[in-house]
């Protein structure tokens, strides 16, 4: 029963994972629709990677969830800023 | 063997919330119109969702292993930092570089800022084709970030004084945190 039910919400997060995908490669999605939905996308893995470690009763993959976070994290800012200015370290300093 | 039963209760229905909540995100994602709100769906729910199912992990792993564990616990603090700062950056960038509101919107707050920023920005970008005139393409785009020294930065002074009112303009005007 327990496990039959996190398969079952393992399915769940799957149906998000794909959710995300058709809007990510949708025709009529910006790219700033493709950022955000790649940044949930990550979260949804987070989720999935967290369910898998109940199941197989291990805590060999909590760090994948940190840094699957960082990760995430990290590209998004560095995406936005380079769809804001084009550039993503700034190098000037007096504003 | 009851108490048992009772910790993995606690634990299915986190899980089972987390992924219904992200479930409904999802549904937002494909519902709403333009970005702006898709934010909504996808920074907010899907980030409780989230924190529901990593909750849910804990307690399972408390209970069961008897191991508290810190790198869940802080990677349930980094997604419940991260996930709004990273949706603001993302919803920022899209309101700067102009993508449209959708169509049911009725009024854009920001729009006043984002012209003048834009009028300033090109004004920046004029001043530094003067100062340079051979600058071109990718070239005057690494040369917009630095600050103007030395002697190209005087053509760029003495334009700026022609101008009405320029230190009300320098000091009074600067870049708008949306």
């Amino acid at each position: 029963m327990f496990d039959a039910l996190l398969l079952l919400s393992l399915f769940g997060l799957t149906i998000s994972v794909g959710i995300a995908l058709y809007r990510i490669f949708h025709r009529s999605s910006t790219i700033s629709d493709r950022v955000l939905l790649l940044d949930s996308l990550s979260f949804i893995i987070i989720g999935m990677v967290a369910i898998v470690s109940i199941y197989l009763d291990t805590v060999a993959f909590l760090e994948v969830i940190l840094l699957i976070g960082i990760l995430a994290f990290m590209s998004t800012i560095a995406l936005s800023r380079f769809i804001e200015r084009g550039v993503v370290i700034e190098r000037r300093t007096d504003r | 063997m009851n108490e048992e039963r009772i910790v993995e209760g606690v634990v299915l229905i986190l899980v089972l919330l987390g992924t219904g909540i992200t479930l409904i995100s999802s549904l937002g994602v494909i519902r709403l119109p333009d970005v702006y709100t898709r934010a909504h769906a996808t920074t907010k729910s899907a980030t409780l969702g989230i924190l529901c199912i990593l909750l849910g992990t804990f307690v399972h792993f408390a209970y069961f292993h008897e191991i508290v564990s810190v790198r869940l616990l802080l990677g349930i603090v980094f997604v419940f930092l991260t996930a709004p700062v990273a949706g603001h950056m993302v919803i920022r960038s899209a309101h700067r570089s102009g993508v449209p509101l959708a169509d049911i919107s009725v009024q854009d707050v920001l729009k006043d800022d984002l012209e003048r920023m834009a009028k300033q920005s090109e004004q920046d970008r004029s001043e530094t084709a003067d100062a340079k005139p051979g600058a071109q393409g990718g070239a005057e785009s690494a040369e917009r970030e630095e600050p103007a020294g030395g002697d190209s930065g005087q053509s760029g002074e003495r334009e700026r004084s022609e101008d009405s009112d320029p230190s009300k303009r320098e000091s009074g005007e600067t870049e708008p945190s949306v």
